[in-house]
């Protein structure tokens, strides 16, 4: 959940940092991986000793909890995130054209990233925009009716304010 | 010079259509035209056709423009909209547009109306009533009141909200907490998103009213990650709340304490069933837990946890403030009170329709819906989110409360209504449905793990004709294993959207009527006249 990925590069203090700052909460290992994910971008597998150390987990616990959810990602991804909403009502308005359309346009397919680093593609079940189908989410930026047209200068948008591609 | 109040929605639906962007060009526009206006950045009222919608502050009411883009916003003042006066965009006053004034708005009453962060605008609107009579009625007193309000679960299960209530209260274990499940994943389904943005603050006193009902001192929202807004909206009003004790250690000075957390989640839709969801806040993969025990007796941390929807919570504070005879007069036999619907899809009017229970999918479809977006025959819809039922146009009739929708072999689930046109290929959708199952599966039992995937494999060998007669027995089997052998919803009724959608359009899956006459009305395999009891046509 990051409008820009978090750059800030992984070194053991920020994770120690992390830890040390809600170690004390019920349930802490969810709030350190989505606090590693804002400030890093991602969680990288050297980052899994130190929380796991830090809230007293095995790094299997760790590791467990990472792969259960799709939002923990081990690897760097590009720089805006776009979420492609494929459930039903989205189908209805002509989803899969449009992430069709995206992977043609974008060069990519889901779950991968463009090779410039702009762009992370991911499909996404649902953004709670059922009534302005088809929907997408750039970073924390939400768009709805989005034919391929409406995408394309999306794009040309984001990708000028961004500064590349 | 006068000081023109405007309201332009907040509501991520409303942005996601410009809203922000024509906040920006009305601000220019009166600063370029010297002319003094105030901004408030309201909920949406769900009317999502018209929004971005305007609306002008004027004696006698508000007036309302939509929908507006940034190039409509010169011709709007130029046509002195901030006086209400005619445009072609204008849509008279806001409360009285029929699609808003038809609706019964209890849980939503608020919504579209006043500045979602504004306390005062709250207090203003006949927030924070239900607590002062909470806090008259005492704990049992309130829980006795719920009980009467016939108020069931709005998350989907339809579950009684007394009764769960109850239990929870007279758990002895401490501490106690209360938990909101906002892990609303089912597509179609906006109401939770809508109250969180458009009205937090009934939220956070619906859930103070059920902590001091069940003696509970810790809550916390189970928020999906996909609403980065609503996540916004909620933190800036539990500042708020806290700051002036409507939450903390002293809540209006009844001497009990309640704190309040948001959890985020992290994009498992499993994690929106409750054992998963508390699994979740306590840190750990969303794996579905056995129950009995059941939450309310042993729940989070192992303690007595009260958990109900966002809608749930957010509708206790009416019931309170009106009381139960209040609400338990509106819907339909055991489906007592309003329902805020989401109408989805392809839908000409969609958006969020707040009505007594009992309202037909017919009404919702074309009164509200006026049919589909594209023009073309509606052909399927689909009731109560991924794990809901197809209906056929025929089937519209159906009366939207729980019992007749289940009737009729649905469920009526967290009131989301999905509207499909007659291009939509219903083998998809069903395979789309097993799909969605082994993706989001937590992996926990076998019948889901496995049954999901074998099911889309199953239904790509039907569709590509690769022995359908066979395979339609394997899927049969199939459902019946997932069905009654799944340790949770997600597995339990991912064979609805299946066989309604093999039941009422087999010519999608190039099959004839009689292929799939096994399958009951009800959705249920019929068993009888064992081994072969359906004739698959031979090819």
């Amino acid at each position: 959940m990051n409008s820009t990925n978090g750059n800030a590069g992984f070194d053991a203090r920020t994770i120690d940092d992390i830890v040390a700052g809600v170690a004390d909460k019920p349930g802490a290992l969810m709030l350190v991986l989505h606090a590693v994910v804002e400030r890093v971008g991602y969680i990288p597998v050297e980052a899994v000793p130190a929380i796991a150390r830090g809230l007293n987990l095995s790094r299997a616990e760790v590791h467990g909890v990472i792969s259960f959810y799709h939002d923990f990602r081990t690897e760097r991804p590009g720089r805006k995130i776009i979420r492609v909403c494929r459930a039903e009502s989205c189908q209805a308005m002509g989803a899969v054209a449009l992430a069709t359309h995206i992977k043609t346009r974008l060069g990519i397919d889901f779950g991968q990233t463009s090779a410039n680093g702009d762009f992370t593609l991911e499909p996404v079940y649902c953004l709670g925009n059922c009534a302005c189908s088809p929907a997408i989410l750039v970073g924390d930026d939400l768009y709805g009716r989005v034919t391929p047209d409406r995408f394309d200068e999306l794009l040309f948008l984001v990708s000028r304010a961004g500064g590349s591609a | 010079m006068k000081n023109s109040i405007l309201y332009v929605p907040r509501d991520s639906s409303a942005v996601s259509l410009g809203a922000d962007a024509v906040a920006e060009q009305i601000r220019k526009e009166a600063s370029s035209r010297k002319l003094d206006i105030k901004i408030v950045r309201n909920g949406s009222r769900g009317m999502f056709s018209h929004e971005p919608m305007v609306e002008v502050a004027i004696d006698g009411g508000r007036i309302a423009y939509g929908p507006v883009e940034v190039s409509d916003v010169a011709s709007m003042f130029d046509a002195n909209f901030l006086d209400g006066r005619e445009h072609r965009l204008r849509l008279g006053i806001a409360d009285e547009i029929p699609w808003l004034k038809s609706q019964t708005r209890l849980t939503f009453a608020r919504a579209g109306v006043t500045d979602p962060l504004s306390l005062d605008d709250y207090l203003a609107h006949g927030g924070y009533r239900g607590l002062a009579r909470a806090i008259e009625l005492g704990a049992a007193g309130v829980v006795a009141e719920i009980t009467k309000s016939g108020l069931r679960g709005r998350g989907g299960a339809g579950f009684p909200t007394g009764i769960k209530w109850k239990t929870a209260a007279d758990a002895a274990a401490t501490p106690k907490y209360v938990v909101c499940n906002a892990d609303e994943g089912d597509s179609g389904t906006f109401s939770d998103r809508m109250v969180m943005e458009g009205d937090p603050f009934v939220l956070i006193e619906g859930m103070t009213i059920a902590a001091l009902a069940i003696g509970a001192t810790q809550g916390y929202i189970y928020l999906r990650s996909e609403y980065p807004h609503a996540l916004r909206a909620l933190t800036e009003a539990l500042e708020t709340a806290l700051l002036k004790n409507y939450l903390g250690a002293n809540v209006l000075g009844t001497g009990k304490s309640f704190e309040l957390e948001i959890r985020l989640g992290a994009g498992a839709y499993i994690c929106g069933e409750e054992t998963a969801m508390l699994e979740s806040i306590e840190g750990r993969r969303g794996m579905v837990r056995f129950k009995p025990p059941i939450p309310a007796i042993e729940g989070l941390f192992g303690k007595p946890t009260l958990v109900n929807n966002v809608v749930s919570f957010a509708t206790v504070p009416i019931v309170l403030e009106r009381g139960a005879e209040f609400f338990r007069n509106f819907g339909a036999g055991n489906s007592r009170g309003t329902i805020p619907f989401q109408l989805a899809g392809n839908a000409k009017r969609p958006g969020l329709i707040e009505t007594s229970m009992g309202v037909t999918l017919r009404e919702l479809v074309y009164e509200y819906g006026g049919g589909t977006a594209s023009g073309r025959p509606v052909r399927a819809v689909q009731v109560g989110g991924p794990l809901g039922s197809y209906f056929t146009e025929s089937m519209l009739d159906v009366a939207m409360d729980f019992e007749s929708v289940a009737a009729r072999g649905g469920i009526l689930g967290h009131g989301g209504v999905v509207v499909f046109d007659d291009t939509v290929d219903m083998a998809r959708m069903a395979r789309y449905a097993m799909e969605f199952c082994a993706n989001e599966s937590c992996g926990k039992c076998t019948p889901c793990r496995i049954g999901s995937i074998r099911g889309t494999e199953v239904i790509d060998d039907i569709i590509n004709r690769r022995k359908p007669r066979e395979n339609l027995e394997v899927l049969r089997d199939l459902c019946d294993t997932m069905k009654y052998g799944s340790l949770c919803a997600l597995g339990g009724l991912t064979p609805l959207p299946v066989l309604s959608a093999l039941k009422y359009f087999p010519e999608d899956f190039g099959l004839a009527a009689r292929d799939v006459d096994f399958i009951g009305d009800d959705l249920t395999i019929s068993t009888s006249g064992a081994g072969n009891s359906h004739a698959i046509a031979q090819r």
